[in-house]
């Protein structure tokens, strides 16, 4: 009897499951793998639309002769890279009219025409012309003619379906000498937008764990900039930023704090003299790293201030009867406490922002020495339109989110056996 | 009662005093007045005056009387050095100084004398700070957004730091922006479209989402544990890595340029971490109402229509506002799939209407305000559930 229970336990539960399953596993795991099969090709952008046939049916009246009347189809090759096998051609016509002469690849049988049009190569252009008559000598309707629209079907290599296979893309990625430069772009930009996020995120917590007038209503307000779309939130970035018309740089000459105004999205490197050095600070990165900063840091104040207000008060009185100062408090209490989060925080914003898209492409398009990876992956597949390399760079960026993901999933694992 | 202590106590709370003037005086400059200089030298040292003038005053005068006299003090002084000044600017300066001097009323010699005194004035004040200068840096974005769609392209350009709002061309004038992008760049159709999508996306996700979640919270079968950790690390999956293949996919499907194509992506998407909350939700129901269901004699259906459904509706309103938010803010996919302006969503739109010909920066923001409201509004009205929606998915962003 339980097993009997157990079974229809069992059969409910993947009844329940497989509807969601099935459309994660189309929509996501499956293009995860497609991914390695289209990286191993030489794909392009142009390369994606599927060869048609293609037929304009032009009809044209004979002199003198209204009986008669000559049709032309313009037949094409949509595809200016693929040839298309085994043509067939099939077009319907009025009763009463018949061809007057046939070519041996056509036929015409009970009103319809049908033609065996071959192999068309490439770029395939050529006219089909076929002359009709009224068999009642009546005079035939032009309108009638054209209302009838031919088919054509043919048979053509979808590229992505071949067995060719190449190392090309991969190589390209690897020895390409901005690849270094991709690569600490992107490393610099995911460590500094995580660690900036996260300090700004504890000093926002700290505030907002006090009672002050107003504190609920600052709560929502500092999760402001993650809950807009990002769409409007980068767009007014940059307009506040333009070095002409920008808010900020006036502000700043305005007060004679600059001189001249700095164009902050636009520009790759910035001198700075600290001490007698030259620092060479990247502008541009750092401008839409100080964005991803302001974007993100109220999900780690959410996280932090839900763990403060956990933290119990005795803590803090006990440590007020030691006499201990606000630095020591927050050193020895605080931080402690929040470390667990912060050690969370800190890997799941890692990741996500080693593949932030969004932000950079509409703040610079990777410009001015903005470009990361998740931007690569856009500009070789859809700017250059090579999909093979934009693949072979997504392959990359599954390689280290599987390596972070891995040493995540092990410091949770370490912390899920402490506790 | 050290005398650094005294010293330390009136250096940061003037600091404190003039870091607020500041702030008032951006603001002042951005409604279009002309204030080129923030005189620090002359403000800092008067403030270290008062503030060592509030700490000899102590309580020997009442504590309301002292705050206002030296407030008084401070914006006559500010009023001095400024020149040609509208008396609202002052108003304000008056305000700021109160609010500063009712915060360090208490603090006399007895406080300073205490341990740590300086170190708490210093976190005292940084916390308020913080405040004011977070609520600015934050608000002051969506400010500008809203400011600058009030506007025209000659009055932004004329003066762009001055971003204060006419009222008297009279509301059509006002709001004409919004009357061109909604008639002549058809945002009424991508605001349907983008309301469709999101909709479609809370309600077929939640189709989806609840069995699944049910069976596993509750039922045994093999391959569950696999399962819900497979849930997470899918979740973790970001779109770049999957936008190549479906794009390709797609296009050869015929799905691209088409609300279904999106609406299925963006169900997929959002499933993982729909069941992921779900899950978790369901699972602290008792056990035994679910028992006593079964007695009655109803099968899964009626449990979960029954039983489950209605007790967990905060659960599946925060899933469902969380996915609503990942919809109509999503970008990605929606710059992929649509190319033709007739299937655009909103985000996608006010894209197209930045990178096309030059747009005129007003009805940018106009359409970017008609984008984020919606979402703002919702946001402040559910905070409760949408906040422990964020928590729950914010693995993602």
């Amino acid at each position: 009897m339980s097993s009997k229970l157990a079974k229809i336990e069992k059969r409910t539960a993947y009844l329940l499951i497989l509807p969601s399953v099935l459309l994660v596993f189309s929509i996501i795991l499956f293009p995860i793998f497609s991914n390695i099969w289209i990286s191993f090709k030489n794909v392009e952008l142009k390369d994606l639309r599927i060869p048609e046939p293609r037929a304009k049916k032009l009809v044209k009246s004979i002199n003198d002769n209204p009986n008669q009347i000559k049709v032309i189809y313009r037949l094409r090759n949509s595809s200016l890279t693929q040839e298309i096998t085994n043509v067939k051609f099939k077009d319907k016509y009025p009763d009463d009219i018949e061809p007057i002469s046939l070519n041996n690849k056509c036929q015409f049988k009970s009103n319809l025409l049908k033609c065996e049009l071959g192999n068309w190569p490439k770029k395939y252009r050529k006219n089909l012309e076929i002359v009709f008559q009224n068999i009642n000598n009546q005079e035939i309707s032009k309108k009638e003619l054209k209302s009838y629209k031919p088919k054509l079907s043919g048979k053509s290599q979808n590229i992505l379906l071949t067995y060719e296979f190449t190392l090309n893309n991969f190589k390209k990625v690897i020895k390409d000498k901005a690849f270094i430069d991709l690569l600490s772009t992107t490393f610099y930009y995911t460590f500094f937008g995580t660690i900036g996020a996260i300090v700004f995120g504890i000093l926002a917590a700290q505030m907002v764990n006090q009672k002050f007038f107003g504190r609920t209503f600052m709560r929502s307000v500092l999760l402001f900039p993650y809950v807009a779309p990002v769409v409007a939130l980068a767009y007014t970035w940059e307009l506040l930023l333009d070095p002409t018309s920008g808010t900020l740089n006036n502000l700043l000459i305005n007060y004679q704090i600059i001189d001249g105004p700095i164009n902050l999205l636009g520009q790759k490197y910035v001198t700075l003299n600290i001490l007698g050095f030259d620092f060479k600070l990247r502008l541009a990165l750092t401008t839409v790293i100080i964005f991803e900063i302001w974007r993100y840091f109220p999900l780690a104040f959410l996280f932090i201030l839900a763990r403060l207000q956990a933290v119990p008060k005795e803590l803090y009185e006990a440590a007020d009867v030691d006499g201990a100062n606000p630095i020591q408090k927050f050193l020895n209490i605080t931080l402690p406490q929040i470390l667990a989060v912060i050690s969370i925080l800190f890997m799941i914003r890692f990741i996500w922002n080693f593949n932030k898209f969004e932000d950079i492409f509409l703040l610079t398009g990777g410009a001015s020495g903005t470009r990361t990876l998740p931007i690569n992956v856009y500009q070789q597949g859809f700017s250059i339109g090579d999909i093979g390399m934009g693949s072979a760079v997504s392959i990359v960026i599954v390689v280290f989110l599987l390596i972070f993901m891995f040493i995540y999933f092990k410091l949770l694992g370490k912390r899920a056996d402490e506790n | 009662m050290k005398i650094k202590n005294i010293f330390t106590y009136c250096f940061i709370s003037s600091l404190f005093l003039f870091s607020l003037i500041c702030i008032w005086k951006i603001l002042v400059t951005l409604q279009g007045i002309e204030l080129t200089n923030f005189n620090f030298n002359k403000l800092f040292i008067f403030g270290i005056i008062l503030c060592a003038i509030n700490l000899l005053i102590g309580k020997k005068l009442n504590l309301n009387i002292k705050i206002i006299l030296l407030a008084l003090l401070f914006s006559i002084f500010d009023y001095l050095v400024s020149i040609n000044l509208p008396i609202w600017y002052s108003f304000g300066i008056f305000l700021i100084s109160l609010f500063f001097f009712n915060n360090i009323k208490d603090y006399d010699k007895n406080f300073l004398s205490k341990n740590h005194s300086s170190q708490k004035l210093f976190f005292n004040f940084l916390t308020l700070f913080g405040i004011t200068l977070f609520s600015f840096v934050i608000l002051f974005p969506f400010y500008m957004m809203l400011v600058t769609s009030f506007k025209t392209q000659a009055l932004l350009l004329l003066n762009p730091l001055d971003f204060s709002i006419n009222f008297a061309q009279g509301l059509p004038e006002l709001f004409k922006s919004y009357f061109i992008v909604f008639k002549d760049y058809n945002f009424g159709r991508y605001m349907l479209t983008s309301t469709i999508v999101s909709l479609g996306t809370v309600i077929i996700t939640l189709i989806f989402a609840i069995p699944a979640a049910y069976a596993v919270a509750r039922l045994n079968f093999f391959g569950k544990n696999f399962l819900s950790t497979s849930i997470l690390i899918i979740y973790l999956f970001p779109a770049i890595v999957l936008v190549i293949p479906l794009y390709t996919i797609f296009s050869q499907l015929g799905l691209r340029n088409s609300i279904e194509g999106l609406l299925i992506v963006y169900t997929a998407t959002t499933l993982p971490v729909a069941i992921y909350m779900l899950q978790g939700y369901f699972k602290s129901i008792p056990k035994e109402l679910e028992e006593a269901g079964i007695i009655d004699g109803q099968n899964w259906l009626g449990i979960i229509f029954k039983i489950i459904l209605p007790l967990s509706l905060p659960a599946i309103s925060s899933v469902a506002l969380y996915v609503f938010m990942i919809a109509w803010n999503e970008f990605l996919f929606s710059l992929m799939f649509l190319d033709r302006p007739n299937t655009f969503t909103l985000s996608r739109a006010i894209q197209f209407l930045n990178v096309g010909a030059e747009t005129p920066r007003q009805y940018l923001m106009a359409g970017s305000v008609v984008v984020t409201l919606p979402i703002l509004i919702i946001f402040v009205y559910f905070e409760k559930y949408l906040v422990s929606g964020l928590t729950a998915g914010s693995v993602k962003g």
